[in-house]
């Protein structure tokens, strides 16, 4: 009895410690950026760096508004092409594909996601950047290019994780809707759909994340050029492009200015979870006392 | 019978761990070798050879770019920094310079471009942007795409002050991460045009030719060929014993020709 309590102990405080050392980590991290990249506020100003549009670091000038839109811009395009596409795919895949084609289909999009950013990066380079030049023109390095690629990077985390919310509604329910006369369709759309919703802006937040943050891929095809970008087609540069690209020279307040960038990836990726929260819990379903 | 195993295995690599975390510096000196990521190939390959004629000695070449390398050489970090630009002044306080070698630049075309040669003044308006069609330089009717390097690349660097005068590169042409990648951007696209190390050029890419001189071995040796750079390594204070004998044995005729091989032009 003795012993089944020590170790009961033992076990808690050790999850407990586990739990706290990952917080601290963050932490420290978090604080890491802040003191290293608030000198680069201190010394140009916060609002003329966050809304500057001049980055030319040997002249002092450090604005990184165009790279902040370049980012949101990338984001967003990537997500336009990927949501329809992986949830639709998710849908087949929960709920029309026969176990066959699961069986065969799971594994092929769990792997897309194994597949290092840097071979995706070096794929866009050598086959799509061509691929765009010929048809549309300019460089072939473009926000569209760079937003293809990042549209098949997030297709696996969106896909397999709306899937899984999509398969975690309750039997009962698709019983209770064929049983009232509905079909796979309305089913599907009606009461599958909405009741697997808060998990599926969950996959779509984690999607996002992986778009914003993803950096090698951007630095490789998105042509890394400091404009807010007049079309589609025009080369942009990531926020974490802008930092991976130049922190190997950097010293002084240009080094500050790139934690200054870091600080201002972190705030719009706090904004977005803020929205996305906000809205996942607005559409929660309430469903006899508990949520799904 | 397999918990036992699994045993073994574990105190294994606990001793093969404690082995790797406590024996180094007891047997061996380690001198850090930090900086540009185009000194950095040279170096290793200096380093191989080196340390394996003397046994006693480690080196550790580390990437990052010349502004890494003369900060960690000046925080004390590095015991020899790479910097592959000239040092300004302010940059220059406490450290010694050694130069090991200079490297060309090419100017760099695809192969499908017909533009052989170029003067300075027409490689400067092609990349302030003054130029913006090869027809006005003699070629065929297509639009020019400007690749170029992140800013503080000491390649780029190096262009700019050869190069751009006080204009600058136009702030539409692409930026590319390495000379790797800019070498297939060019390949891949008619109309582009880029500058890469002598050392990394081949058949992919058309090197042009700058007033009417090819960039070759030869002609970096002799300077006529005026896009180039050098290698320097930074030294804060007097160097260690190893550092020493590291440093003269690169100027030492095996260490030449090592540097040789490697398509640098080494600097008595």
């Amino acid at each position: 009895m003795e012993k089944n309590r020590l170790s009961e102990f033992l076990i808690e405080k050790s999850l407990v410690i586990t739990a706290i050392f990952s917080i601290i980590i963050i932490l420290l991290i978090v604080l890491f950026i802040l003191m290293e990249g608030f000198p680069a506020f201190e010394d140009y100003g916060f609002f003329r760096f966050l809304f500057g549009m001049n980055w030319a670091p040997s002249d002092g000038e450090f604005g990184v508004f165009a790279m902040i839109i370049g980012s949101i811009y990338v984001t967003l395009l990537s997500l336009i092409m990927a949501v329809p596409l992986s949830l639709l795919c998710a849908i087949f895949m929960a709920e029309v594909a026969p176990n066959s084609i699961r069986r065969i289909l799971k594994p092929v999009i769990e792997t897309l996601s194994g597949i290092p950013s840097v071979v995706y990066g070096f794929f866009g380079l050598i086959v799509l950047v061509p691929i765009i030049r010929t048809n549309f023109g300019g460089t072939g390095f473009s926000m569209f290019t760079a937003a293809l690629i990042l549209t098949v990077m997030v297709l696996p985390t969106i896909i397999t994780i709306s899937q899984d919310s999509l398969r975690a509604v309750p039997h009962e329910y698709r019983e209770a809707s064929f049983g009232l006369g509905a079909t796979n369709w309305q089913t599907i759309r009606h009461v599958i759909f909405p009741a697997a919703l808060p998990g599926i802006i969950t996959s779509i937040i984690l999607g996002m994340g992986r778009a914003i943050g993803e950096t090698l891929a951007a630095i490789m095809i998105a042509g890394n050029v400091v404009q807010i970008p007049g079309s589609i087609f025009d080369p942009v540069r990531t926020l974490t492009a802008n930092i991976a690209l130049e922190m190997g020279y950097a010293t002084g307040l240009h080094y500050n200015a790139l934690f200054g960038t870091a600080i201002v990836l972190f705030l719009i990726i706090i904004i977005l979870l803020l929205i996305a929260n906000y809205i996942q819990h607005k559409y929660k379903v309430d469903v006899g006392g508990g949520y799904l | 019978m397999n918990s036992e195993f699994k045993g073994i295995i574990v105190i294994a690599i606990c001793i093969i761990l404690a082995y790797l975390f406590i024996n180094p510096g007891a047997s061996y000196e380690r001198i850090d070798v930090v900086g540009s990521t185009s000194v950095q190939p040279l170096v290793e390959k200096l380093a191989e050879n080196f340390t394996s004629s003397h046994e006693d000695i480690r080196i550790y070449v580390q990437g990052g770019g010349s502004g890494m390398g003369i900060r960690s050489t000046k925080q004390g970090l590095a015991n020899i920094g790479m910097s592959s630009k000239e040092l300004s002044s302010t940059e220059k306080k406490n450290l010694t310079e050694i130069t090991i070698g200079k490297e060309g630049i090419v100017i760099a075309v695809s192969n499908q471009n017909n533009i052989k040669d170029l003067s300075i003044e027409q490689i400067k308006n092609i990349f302030n942007g003054k130029i913006t069609n090869w027809k006005e330089v003699g070629g065929n009717d297509k639009e020019i795409h400007v690749i170029t390097r992140e800013e503080g690349s000491g390649t780029r660097s190096a262009f700019e002050s050869i190069v751009m005068d006080d204009t600058k590169i136009k702030d539409s042409a692409i930026v590319q991460s390495s000379t790797e990648s800019v070498k297939q951007s060019v390949a891949s696209d008619p109309g582009a045009i880029g500058f890469v190390s002598f050392a990394h050029m081949n058949d992919d890419v058309k090197p042009i030719s700058v007033d009417g001189v090819s960039p070759s071995e030869k002609t970096i040796t002799n300077e006529e060929y005026v896009l180039q750079r050098p290698f320097i390594f930074l030294i804060k204070g007097e160097p260690s014993k190893f550092a020493k004998e590291f440093l003269s044995w690169i100027k030492s005729p095996a260490g030449t020709e090592i540097i040789k091989k490697e398509k640098i032009i080494p600097v008595k």
